[in-house]
Parts: structure tokens; C-alpha cells; sequence
């Protein structure tokens, strides 16, 4: 079982819970960074062999190639759903998943709320770039307005198309749900843009392991990344760093939208 | 609702499935209400709990029929014996999810009380979704395994043999019935089950040491996914080897015989006896296993001189095709059909026999 909070480090190098293969993420992408934070996460709290990852379509969709561990892959969007029948089933398993902002909030959106409804004590990691990433920079559901994208060639109307959907905040009002939380992962430039700070992938890795708590605590658990995705967006990676931290959680603010069992806190 | 204790029971074919699936060792059951096969997650519902089904861990209503299948592919990868039930829409919108099952190789069961169609149709019994559930049914290339009861003792008996086969396997089996078998009473004796054991050292239950499991459909690789599909391929040809089942009724002598399954088949026995009172030399062969198809005694009747065949069936024409396909175009195939959720008389079905005799 999970310890009480204490200090945590992100442990660099290799780890029983990393394959070890180099990546196919683009540079400057969050989801390597959220690989190694679970890695960390799962390594730090000694659950490998009883967890089980559920690949989800997207960019993550080969996430069972990096993290060490059982893996299943969910079609498009039913991840949440099959992480019920692995957790319903096996109870004693740690379950969770990486599912992209296209995945969880557009075509899966039922699953998600469902599985959240029911409180399953399930861990879902979503990475929010406000772009489907993986089919090549279409709109997806939380693309800022006025952002271009493939299908938005004259920037989004939310007039027709509708504003960025907040799933954080759509699951926050639900009862079930323990914990809920955004975390802005890109490293965030000074005001004078002289430096870059690496806060989001601490209080990622925080969260991380607060999120896996809560799940053996027997919740559920959600934790929304606002990311980049600096190639869709046709930007260089610094300023997609810029655009996620001026843009994105300006739409999507971070913050801590329940946690019923106190994690946060210690 | 009363748990099944005495010997005898008189029981809805729902109803006889849904017990027949406890009494194999269901584990777990993910279910969506549609008429007319919600009997079948309602007596599961009832029987939730009853120490006599320690195995019976999981029920639940899922909010959709792609929640639900997809909550049955979580289920099967940690190796559990598994079952979804529906009906013919319910049963398009889970083809995504059983394709990916097919594709993971994950043993399930899932249950199609075939209503009319096609859309909303009626609630009536048709035989429609043959061609989804036979040739595949979702995207992508793969075959799964069809068992088609014609009453409700096989409705009860069923579940045994279809968990017996997903495990040998490693497929979804189809149990496609219709909404007569689905609400007909009947009497029957539930088969004593021996417990059955099945290999799971594939399941996705945590990795101890290096090894892990890996359950995905995704090939990126060409030549990899061909491998795969290959696989696939030779799996279900040897399922076609080893598996296909059917039942004779009187075609020894016969010089016309019909083909008929599921409710079908009941109403085509009936008229073989009404047509040799007539001196008519008819006979019947009930397909069991619809996928796969069992072409090899369709092959031996042709070979022993049989040139009649009347396929009837509750749909425009589906299992005629391969019947025609296992006969090879050395015989008169005739079509017999009803749809609307109509079923032919077993006179019906004796005019029709009469009309091709002349």
C-alpha cells in the first residue's frame, strides 16, 4: 500500500518501470514527461506487479511500449470503461490510464463521466493540448477559440462549434469523484522570459503519486495535464511553452477541484 | 424472483441462459436493458449475491452498450469468465468492442436475442443479424465463433459449451438467438456442469519479474500485422476443422431436405413429420455452430444424392448463401423466408416443400 506523504523526488535514469526504449514523442512533448512521472510514481510506491496500464487512443496509445508494466489497449475513448471491468473484476489491481483531450472529452466523454459517476477506483491521467495530436491537428473539444487547427483553417467559432469543454470541472460536480485536479506540466517561462521554470513537472509528480493514493484509498481518481503540442500547434517549443502558459490555462486554469480524502494535504 | 433449486424447471429461454451461464461459473456480467432480452440481465441481477454462485462477482448495469462491452473486455483480460446480453441494435453499437476482442484474442460470451430489424424494427423474432454475427460483424478481418439453440434446454446448455470454446480458443462466441427462444417457456433439466478450469496465463493481472502481457490489436508494423491476420486466419480454419455442429432429423432416406435453425428448426421438424405422412421423404439439418458453418454435412447429403434443399430462415436470405456456397451448386437450393418477426407454419413450410416437389 501507498505510505503516507512525505518528500518525493522524480528519480532520473532507468527504472524497473521504464522499458527503457527511447520514446516516439515529438520533442518538447509533455506525454515523455508524464511517462517518467508515473514510472517514478509506480516505482516509488512498489506496485508494478499488480498494475495493469490501459492504452488509450492517441498519442498514448503506446504508452505500454515505455511503462514497464501489464498493459491492455481500450478503443477510442472506452478506456475508463475497460478499466472498470480489469478494477471490478480484480479489485486488488492498480488501474489506470493515459488518455488525450480528443479521447476522454470528445468521443469518450460517456465513458469518462460514467466511470467517474460510479466512483471507480480508477486513475485517469489526461493530457490536455486542446488539439488531437496523434491524427494531425484537428479541433478537439478544448481547443481555445480562435485557435487554427486543420479542421478550424479560419480559427475556432465557438459560436458554431461551442466553447472549450472543461472536463475537470464537468467531473468536479459530480459527488463520486475523490480527487480532481489540473496541473499546468510545461515548464512556464519567467515574466521576463529569461528563464523557465520546471514547477509543473513537480507538482505533476506530486499529484501523480496523490492521484494512485487515492485509488488504493478506494477513489476515483482524475488528473488533467495542460500540455503542448508544439508541431500541431506549428510553433517552435519554446513558444508553445508560452502559448500554454498565456493561452491554455488561461482557459484551463490549474487547481485542486476535489479531494475527498486529503491527499493534498498529507 | 425464486432461485432454481428442483430438478426440473419450467423457465424462459432468457432465463434458462442467464442460469445456465451461472451454473458454468460466470464471473462477471455487464449489461444494458433491451427488449426482449432484459430477462437476462434481470435474473442475473436477482441471482447477484447467492452464495450458490460464489463465483458470480460482478454485476453491472452500464450506462451504454459500448460501455458495456468495453467494461466485458476489461473483465476478459484479467481472465474471467464474462458475458454481455442484447439485442440486434444493442448488438451493432458492441461490434467495435468485439472486434477489438477478436482482435486481442480475449475469450467472452455475448448473448443476441435477434428482434426485427433493420433500425428500431419490432420486437419481434427475426434471424437478420446472421450476417453480422457469422462473417465478423465489426471492422477489420476476423470470425468469431456462432451457437445457435433452437430451445430452451440448449438456451440453458448453451453457456457451458460457448466458455468452453471462447477459453479453447481464446474468441468471442456469439450465442445468437432470437426473441421467440428468448420468451418461450419451457420445461427442461439444467445439465449437470463439471467446473471447468481454463488457461489464463496470457490474462493482464500484473507483471511478476520481466515478463509481462501485452494485450493490443495494434500492428503498426506491416508485415507484423499481416502476421497477426494470418494468425487470425489459420485460428478460425482450424475452428472450421474441428468445431462445426449440427443436428440430423430423418435425412438418411431423404429426397428433400430442409435447413433450418433456431426457432426455425423446430417448425421445419414439425413439417418433416407432417410431410412423410404424406409420403414425402423429407428430412432436416439443424445448424448448431452457425460460424463455423457446417458445411461438411451439407457436402456429405449432396454427395449421398440429395438434390432438395429449403433453407428457411427469419431474414431475406443469409444463411441461404452458405448453404449454396456448402452445396456447391450440385443442388436445388430453395429460399424460404420470413421477416417482420412472422414465422412460417409448419404447413407453410410443407406447402412450400410440395410446390418445389412438382
Amino acid at each position: 500500500m501507498i505510505g503516507a506523504e512525505g518528500h518525493y523526488e522524480v528519480k532520473l535514469g532507468p527504472l524497473p518501470t521504464l522499458t527503457g526504449k527511447p520514446t516516439h514523442y515529438c520533442a518538447g512533448c509533455e506525454h515523455g514527461t508524464l511517462t517518467r512521472l508515473i514510472a517514478s510514481a509506480l516505482h516509488e510506491l512498489g506496485v508494478r506487479e499488480r498494475t495493469v496500464l490501459v492504452d488509450s487512443v492517441g498519442c498514448s496509445v503506446l504508452a505500454h511500449e515505455y511503462l514497464n508494466t501489464d498493459a491492455i489497449q481500450a478503443p477510442h475513448g472506452r478506456a475508463p470503461a475497460v478499466m472498470t471491468g480489469i478494477k471490478r473484476m480484480r479489485p486488488d489491481l492498480l488501474v489506470f490510464a493515459v488518455q488525450g483531450d480528443g479521447d476522454a472529452v470528445s468521443i469518450g466523454l460517456s465513458e469518462l463521466i460514467y466511470a467517474a459517476n460510479r466512483g471507480e477506483p480508477i486513475t485517469i491521467f489526461l493530457v490536455n493540448n486542446g488539439i488531437y495530436g496523434m491524427t494531425g491537428g484537428q479541433m478537439a473539444p478544448t481547443t481555445p477559440a480562435g485557435m487554427i487547427t486543420m479542421t478550424t483553417p479560419h480559427g475556432r467559432d465557438i459560436a458554431t462549434t461551442g466553447p472549450p469543454l472543461d472536463a475537470s470541472k464537468l467531473l468536479a460536480t459530480l459527488e463520486a469523484p475523490a480527487y480532481v485536479k489540473r496541473v499546468l506540466l510545461p515548464v512556464t517561462p519567467t515574466p521576463s522570459a529569461d528563464f523557465y521554470n520546471a514547477r509543473g513537472s513537480m507538482e505533476g509528480a506530486r499529484s501523480v503519486r496523490n492521484a494512485f493514493r487515492v485509488q488504493e484509498k478506494g477513489g476515483f481518481s482524475f488528473v488533467e495535464f495542460v500540455s503542448t503540442c508544439n508541431v500541431n500547434w506549428k510553433m517552435s517549443i519554446l513558444q508553445s511553452k508560452h502559448y500554454a502558459t498565456e493561452v491554455l490555462a488561461k482557459v484551463f486554469p490549474p487547481g485542486l477541484f476535489k479531494d475527498k480524502f486529503g491527499v493534498e494535504k498529507g | 424472483m425464486e432461485s432454481v433449486t428442483a430438478a426440473r424447471d419450467f423457465l424462459k429461454g432468457n432465463e434458462a441462459l442467464a442460469y445456465g451461464a451461472l451454473k458454468t461459473g460466470l464471473n462477471a456480467f455487464f449489461g444494458y436493458p433491451i427488449t426482449p432480452s432484459s430477462e437476462i440481465p434481470e435474473t442475473l441481477a436477482a441471482e447477484y449475491g447467492n452464495p450458490q454462485y460464489p463465483g458470480f462477482k460482478v454485476f453491472l448495469q452500464a450506462a451504454s452498450e459500448i460501455e458495456a462491452i468495453n467494461m466485458v473486455i476489461g473483465a476478459a483480460a484479467t481472465g474471467a469468465k464474462v458475458m454481455a446480453a442484447t439485442s440486434g441494435p444493442g448488438f451493432s453499437l458492441k461490434q467495435e468492442g468485439i472486434s477489438y476482442a477478436a482482435a486481442m484474442e480475449l475469450p467472452m460470451v455475448i448473448v443476441d436475442v435477434n428482434r426485427g430489424g433493420p433500425g428500431l424494427g419490432n420486437l419481434g423474432p427475426e434471424q437478420t443479424d446472421y450476417f453480422q454475427a457469422t462473417k465478423g460483424g465489426g471492422h477489420g478481418g476476423y470470425r468469431n465463433i456462432v451457437l445457435a439453440p433452437s430451445s430452451v434446454p440448449e438456451m440453458a446448455a448453451f453457456p457451458a459449451l460457448a466458455f468452453s470454446l471462447a477459453f479453447k480458443y481464446r474468441s468471442p462466441v456469439i450465442i445468437l438467438t432470437d426473441a421467440f427462444l428468448g420468451q418461450l417457456k419451457e420445461d427442461l433439466m439444467f445439465p449437470e456442469v463439471p467446473a471447468q478450469e481454463f488457461d489464463t496465463s496470457w490474462a493482464t493481472t500484473g507483471a511478476r519479474g520481466p515478463e509481462r502481457h501485452i494485450l493490443s490489436s495494434m500492428h503498426l508494423d506491416l508485415p507484423e500485422l499481416s502476421r497477426h491476420s494470418e494468425h487470425l486466419r489459420s485460428k478460425f480454419e482450424g475452428i472450421d476443422r474441428a468445431e462445426q455442429r449440427s443436428e440430423k432429423f430423418q435425412t438418411d432416406d431423404a429426397d428433400v431436405v430442409l435447413v433450418a435453425y433456431g426457432i426455425c428448426a423446430r417448425l421445419a421438424q414439425r413439417a418433416v413429420g407432417m410431410l412423410r405422412e404424406k409420403g414425402i421423404r423429407a428430412g432436416l439439418l439443424r445448424p448448431i455452430t452457425l460460424s463455423p458453418f457446417p458445411r461438411g454435412e451439407l457436402a456429405a447429403l449432396v454427395e449421398r444424392g440429395v438434390q432438395n434443399f429449403i433453407v428457411v430462415e427469419l431474414n431475406t436470405g443469409q444463411m441461404v448463401d452458405d448453404v449454396r456456397l456448402a452445396t456447391g451448386g450440385r443442388a436445388r437450393i430453395a429460399s424460404m423466408q420470413r421477416v417482420g418477426g412472422l414465422l412460417p407454419s409448419p404447413l407453410d413450410i410443407v406447402h412450400q416443400v410440395e410446390a418445389m416437389s412438382r
